[in-house]
């Protein structure tokens, strides 16, 4: 199964665990399935079945917008992860 | 990569015999040399925020021998500071952090020039500010003043080493459209208010913002020298807890609004509206939309109906170790990341006052909870803070 890492924002709504094992042949239903195992969490992911804007997901060091995103092929071993826009510095 | 790119020639600067003594670590490098060294005097950066990031920031940058630093800070030093920003002691409590930081680098450096900007950046001064410094480094806490610090280095074609830290996570890059992506590229727009807490709600590991800053920093020195590979078009990850660092590429959007091929936005506009959320704590702007639906009441209004004899329902939706902390006796915590799979546990029937540690996260579970159809929700205004400050002194204020 392939792995996806859970930005810290994030964490509240998958029982404060950072890496979720998912099923599913494509970036789109892997996400699915993180959203099934995890409902409160689809609100933070996707608009409407598409990827809310600030949603940055990529599968190694590759964003998914340049590859072919949602319907991007995933393999078993793949690690994907949700690059999560923070903004702290003070 | 340019030989230099730094506003004054480099090679019209001159190093003084105690200045050779100073940077000789410097100077037996041939990466830097006195070719180099003068690189960096005739530098001028510019550090927007003198905090967590600022402090690492601005003491090595001070030493490195950096000609001129400009700080953009308002704020004075508050004793919450101290956990993490190490430019800034107990002694300069209630102090400008512009004034604690500038004693520390002049200090440290006497050959620095510092430059001191006393007020928050905003759409009105940070092109006047930014277009004097050869680097821009972003410091900043909050999603507004990012996007103006970008769309600002966009315009004036400045590099702006961008680190960014939350809990024990943090990022840094170099966006210098230019050359590659902004940070439109990777962040088209603002996550919506309320779903990424700030430091100052969420928290920071005190060390955190010491380790990105000082990779600013290093990226920082790496630019003026023109020397290794800097950070555009890539982004460090950092994960102080699995202690990992990973790279990710970060690439140029050709419909970039930004640095595209078709710029749509070619001035800088107001950032507050474009978040939901206000730049810093001087600013009027109020959150519009969402959170206008919201009912607050102040706690002294609590304290008085709870004196007549009133009973209240408290919904505290901080974090169980938030607790330990201080509470409000008689309330009842869910936090905010459950409150809608354990809305069966709210009373429907009755006001329930909805309470956190400053009142942002208990108004966005008031939101959340809406949509599933309460109307008897009252947003504690301030939080536990405010009621510690003006109700019960016997608890402490985080």
């Amino acid at each position: 199964m392939a792995k996806i890492k859970i930005p810290t924002p994030l964490r509240a709504y998958t029982g404060g665990n950072a890496e979720i094992a998912v099923q599913g042949e494509t970036v789109g239903a892997a996400l699915n399935d993180l959203t099934t195992q995890f409902p409160e969490l689809r609100q933070h992911i996707f608009e409407n079945d598409q990827l809310r804007n600030f949603v940055n997901v990529f599968i190694g060091e590759e964003d998914i917008r340049y590859r072919d995103g949602l319907n991007t092929d995933l393999d078993a071993d793949d690690n994907m992860r949700i690059i999560p826009s923070i903004a702290g510095g003070r | 990569m340019q030989a230099t790119m730094t506003r004054i020639d480099p090679q019209q600067v001159t190093l003084t015999h105690d200045e050779v003594m100073r940077y000789s670590r410097h100077l037996i490098m041939p990466e830097v040399g006195v070719a180099g060294q003068k690189k960096l005097k005739a530098a001028s950066v510019l550090l927007i925020g003198t905090g967590g990031l600022g402090s690492p920031l601005a003491l090595y940058l001070a030493a490195a021998g950096i000609g001129r630093i400009g700080l953009v800070d308002y704020d004075v030093v508050d004793e919450s500071n101290l956990q993490r920003q190490v430019i800034h002691y107990t002694s300069d409590v209630g102090k400008l952090k512009l004034d604690s930081a500038a004693a520390k680098m002049a200090d440290i450096n006497p050959y620095l020039i510092i430059d001191k900007h006393n007020t928050p950046l905003t759409s009105e001064n940070a092109l006047d500010i930014l277009k004097d410094y050869d680097v821009i480094i972003d410091g900043t806490d909050n999603f507004p003043t990012r996007y103006l610090v970008n769309d600002a280095c966009v315009m004036l074609g400045k590099p702006n080493v961008y680190g960014s830290i939350f809990r024990f996570e943090g990022q840094l890059t170099v966006f210098d459209a230019k050359q590659g992506p902004c940070y439109r590229c990777m962040f088209p727009e603002p996550p919506p208010p309320g779903l990424v807490p700030s430091c100052a709600e969420g928290g920071v590991l005190g060390i955190l913002p010491g380790t990105i800053g000082t990779l600013q920093a290093t990226e920082a020195i790496k630019l003026i020298l023109g020397v290794g590979k800097p950070m555009i078009g890539r982004m460090l990850l950092y994960d102080a807890l699995e202690m990992t660092f990973d790279t990710i590429k970060v690439r140029k959007n050709p419909a970039c609004p930004v640095c595209g091929e078709h710029p749509t936005i070619t001035e800088l506009i107001d950032y507050e509206m474009f978040c939901g959320v206000p730049a810093h704590d001087r600013s009027d702007y109020k959150v519009k939309g969402a959170g206008a639906g919201v009912r607050g009441i102040t706690v002294l209004d609590l304290k008085a109906r709870e004196d007549a004899g009133e009973q209240p329902y408290i919904l505290d939706v901080r974090e169980p170790h938030e607790l330990e902390i201080s509470v409000i006796p008689g309330s009842h915590n869910i936090p905010k990341g459950q409150v809608v799979a354990r809305a069966a546990e709210i009373p429907r029937d009755r006001e329930v006052v909805v309470q956190c540690k400053t009142g942002i996260r208990s108004q966005d579970s008031i939101i959340m909870l809406q949509k599933l159809g309460f109307t008897n929700l009252v947003n504690l205004k301030g939080g536990i803070n405010a009621w510690a400050r003006e109700v019960d002194s016997s608890l402490p204020i985080y």
